[in-house]
């Protein structure tokens, strides 16, 4: 039994993202053209031993605990 | 000791206060913090999360100190977000301890890296109580970078805290500050009206002339220019700048310009040494 859950931590809607912002400023920099925007995302890949609901549940618990402050933070769990 | 001396009255011997200075890995203004402390008359000690919690040698426990300081620095190396390992970690190992401690209403300062700490663990803003989860958030700064110069802060004497009472209200004083996370933001639109109400807001950064200023007078972005912010009964107080580095008159940047005896912080920790010894 084994579990690979992703977890995507992202800034609510709202919050501004100076690392976004600033990314895409030193993208059109660069040359690049046509950039609407750039919005960071943090990413998690974790190997877990359990399953199913009970691997979504611990993630769960794991983004409410330490990954995501819910003031400015938002997660989804998706398991591979 | 201490608590006979409050009982009876006495004044209490400043170096009978144990001040406990918190640290993980990561962690790296202990040093100056307990400069600070000593500077301040008190006895501080340098104590690791895991003297607190485990089964160490050199074992400690939270409730023989009466202060606790979490300093600056870049605990857990700012992972998942600056702060948030070493808070995860005092809520699951010391939760009940740190709870019964801030209800004692025992000083707790949480400088820089210690601030976002203290709002990760819901201790701060705690206007409705301590929280399970954070109701703020130390966002990263508006210009994207690390900040680090001396700031301007006034002292916005809401009274109640306890380590700005030797800032006499409307003070300018000047702390350095040095951080890339330093933006307050709340969980709703009424989040600063309610600080303000609750006369939780310590300090905000401003210019030169004493008034509330933007960027690069608030190096960050804080809504309100807020700098520091304490909780509603004063004994807890977060600020992003560092007092703990403004001890030396002679550090300071306009030191030939304003001959002072000592650097600005020394009043916080004053503050608090006093507020011990009554």
């Amino acid at each position: 039994m084994m579990a690979v859950a992703e977890i995507k931590i992202e800034l609510k809607k709202g919050v501004t993202d100076p690392e976004g912002q600033n990314t895409k400023k030193a993208l059109e920099l660069l040359g690049f053209k046509g950039i609407r925007s750039v919005r960071s995302i943090k990413f998690f890949e974790i190997e877990l031993e359990s399953e199913g609901d009970e691997a979504v549940l611990a993630c769960k618990e794991m983004c409410r605990k330490l990954l995501a402050n819910p003031v400015i933070q938002r997660y989804s769990i998706h398991l591979k | 000791m201490i608590l006979y001396g409050i009982l009876w009255g006495e004044d209490v011997n400043p170096e009978e206060i144990k001040v406990c200075i918190m640290r993980i890995e990561g962690t790296n203004c202990e040093d100056e913090t307990y400069n600070a402390c000593k500077a301040a008359g008190c006895n501080p000690e340098l104590v690791h999360l895991n003297q607190l919690t485990g089964h160490a040698k050199d074992r400690r426990d939270l409730e023989e100190y009466d202060a606790l300081a979490f300093p600056g620095g870049f605990s857990a190396g700012d992972y998942v977000r600056a702060g948030a390992i070493f808070a995860a970690r005092v809520k699951s190992s010391l939760g009940k301890e740190m709870r019964t401690f801030v209800e004692a209403e025992k000083p707790i300062i949480g400088i820089c890296n210690g601030f976002q700490i203290l709002v990760e663990l819901g201790l701060l803003p705690a206007t409705d109580g301590i929280s399970k989860v954070p109701t703020a958030a130390l966002f990263t700064n508006d210009s994207g970078r690390f900040e680090c110069r001396p700031t301007y802060l006034k002292n916005q004497g809401g009274g109640k805290c306890l380590f700005t009472r030797k800032i006499p209200r409307g003070k300018v004083v000047m702390f350095p500050s040095a951080h890339a996370e330093g933006k307050l933001m709340g969980d709703n639109d009424r989040f600063l009206d309610r600080l303000e109400e609750n006369g939780q807001i310590v300090f905000r950064y401003v210019n030169p002339d004493g008034r509330p200023s933007g960027y690069p007078w608030n190096p960050n972005g804080s809504p309100g220019n807020v700098a520091g912010i304490c909780n509603p009964s004063g004994n807890v107080l977060g600020l992003m700048p560092h007092p703990e580095r403004a001890l030396d008159p002679l550090t300071a940047p306009d030191w030939t310009r304003h001959k002072k005896k000592e650097g600005d912080g020394m009043a916080i920790f004053r503050s608090m040494v006093d507020s011990l010894c009554r």
